[in-house]
C-alpha cells in the first residue's frame, strides 16, 4: 500500500482504535494511498491515530489530503488524533487550522490512551 | 514529541499567524483570521481545473510555477484584482483583491500565501472571503505533456455566500479559473481546453459557523462603497482637527 515516496502502514492496537503511520512524503501523490489506508483503518474504529514520526516532507496538497481524510473520518463518526509532529509540522497544523479539529499528542501511547 | 533533523519544506510554508494584516490598509483584511476548508458554513468542494500547457520536454513545471507567480493578475478576467505583495508570491505574504462582483459591485478581500515553492503555491482566504479554503496551483509532467493546475479546496465561508453560491456563484468561479488557466496555456503557445473536475467532498452545512456572516466582506465592501461620499465630505473637518 504505498506509491514511490509515501509509506504507509495501518496497525489496530485495540479493537475501537487504528494507527495508521506516516513515512516519506505526503503530496497530490498520495491520495489513492491515504484512502486506501483509511478504509482499511476504518473497519469498526471508533478513532484513527495518525502517525507522523517518519515524516520528511508534507507541501499544501499533503493537507489538503487530510482535510478530506477528516471528512470522511467525521462522516462516519470517528475521532482523529495525531502524534510524533515535529516541531514545524506542528505550526504547520495551526497555520492551517488542523490543531482545532485533530487532537495532537507527544507520543502514539498518550494519543491511544486519548481515543480510549 | 519527535525531531526531524530536516524539514526542506521548511522555508515554503508561511510562519503561524494570527491575524492578517495588509501593508496598503486594503478594507476586510487587517485583523482577520486565516479560515481553513472546516472553519467555513456551506457544503464542502473539490475543484480541479486543469490544462495542458506545453510539452513536457520543452517546458519544466518550475518554468510554469514562475511564469504564473510573476504575472498572476495579468491571468485572471478582467475587472478583478489581485494586488501582488511587494516581495510577491512568497510563504507569508498577503495580498488585496478587487472582485467584481453581479451588480456592479466590487468585493474587497484578500488572501496569505499559506505554501510557496518551485513546483506549486497555495493561497489561503481570511474571515469575510466568499469561501473559506485554498486553492493551490501547480504544475507537474503527465503524459509527456505539462500541465498547470488550480485546486480549490473550500466551503462558502457564511449562509448568505452558500445562497450566492447555489445561484451562479460557483459558475462564476468556474468561469474564473478556466479564463486564468486559458490565458496561462495561452501564455505559453497551448490552446488546449481546461478540464474542471467538481467534487463535493462533504454535503453537509456547519450551522454552527453561520455567524461567519458577520465578517461577510460582500456586505462590508457594499457598506463601505455607500458610505464613501459621508467620508469623503467628513475628510476637511477631519484636517482642521489635526491642525
Amino acid at each position: 500500500m504505498s506509491d514511490t515516496a509515501t509509506r504507509l502502514q495501518v496497525r489496530k492496537p485495540t479493537p475501537t482504535v487504528a494507527v495508521i503511520e506516516i513515512a516519506g512524503e505526503v503530496t497530490r501523490d498520495s491520495d489513492a494511498a491515504l484512502k486506501e489506508a483509511y478504509d482499511q483503518a476504518s473497519e469498526g474504529a471508533r478513532a484513527i491515530v495518525l502517525g507522523f514520526d517518519s515524516l520528511e516532507y508534507m507541501n499544501s496538497s499533503g493537507i489538503g489530503l487530510l482535510v478530506t481524510l477528516l471528512v470522511r473520518a467525521q462522516r462516519n463518526r470517528q475521532q482523529i488524533l495525531a502524534y510524533g509532529l515535529s516541531d514545524h509540522y506542528r505550526q504547520i497544523f495551526e497555520l492551517t487550522r488542523l490543531d482545532e479539529v485533530i487532537a495532537i499528542h507527544d507520543s502514539e501511547a498518550a494519543a491511544i490512551a486519548a481515543a480510549g | 514529541m519527535s525531531t526531524h533533523p530536516d524539514n526542506r519544506d521548511a522555508s515554503a510554508w508561511a510562519r503561524p499567524v494570527e491575524r492578517l494584516t495588509a501593508s496598503d490598509g486594503h478594507i476586510n483584511v487587517t485583523g482577520r483570521r486565516p479560515t481553513a476548508p472546516m472553519n467555513g458554513f456551506g457544503r464542502m468542494w473539490q475543484k480541479t481545473y486543469r490544462a495542458p500547457v506545453g510539452d513536457a520536454a520543452e517546458l519544466a513545471p518550475e518554468q510554469v510555477i514562475a511564469a504564473w507567480k510573476e504575472r498572476f493578475s495579468e491571468f485572471w478576467p478582467a475587472g478583478n484584482r489581485f494586488f501582488a505583495p511587494l516581495a510577491g508570491i512568497a510563504p507569508g505574504e498577503v495580498a488585496a483583491l478587487d472582485l467584481a462582483m453581479p451588480g456592479g459591485l466590487k468585493l474587497s478581500t484578500g488572501v496569505l500565501v499559506l505554501f510557496s515553492d518551485e513546483e506549486s503555491f497555495t493561497l489561503m482566504t481570511p474571515e469575510g472571503h466568499m469561501f473559506a479554503g485554498w486553492i493551490t496551483f501547480s504544475a507537474f509532467v503527465e503524459g509527456g505533456s505539462t500541465y498547470a493546475q488550480a485546486q480549490v479546496l473550500m466551503r462558502a465561508s457564511d449562509p448568505l455566500y452558500e445562497v450566492g453560491m447555489s445561484l451562479g456563484g460557483h459558475r462564476q468561479e468556474d468561469a474564473h479559473w478556466m479564463h486564468t488557466l486559458s490565458s496561462l496555456a495561452a501564455h505559453f503557445g497551448s490552446a488546449a481546453p481546461v478540464e474542471v473536475q467538481s467534487i463535493c467532498v462533504d454535503r453537509r452545512r456547519q450551522w454552527s459557523r453561520a455567524g461567519n456572516v458577520w465578517h461577510n466582506a460582500g456586505i462590508r465592501s457594499g457598506l463601505h462603497m455607500v458610505s464613501a461620499p459621508i467620508r469623503m465630505m467628513s475628510r476637511p473637518f477631519a484636517r482642521g482637527a489635526k491642525a
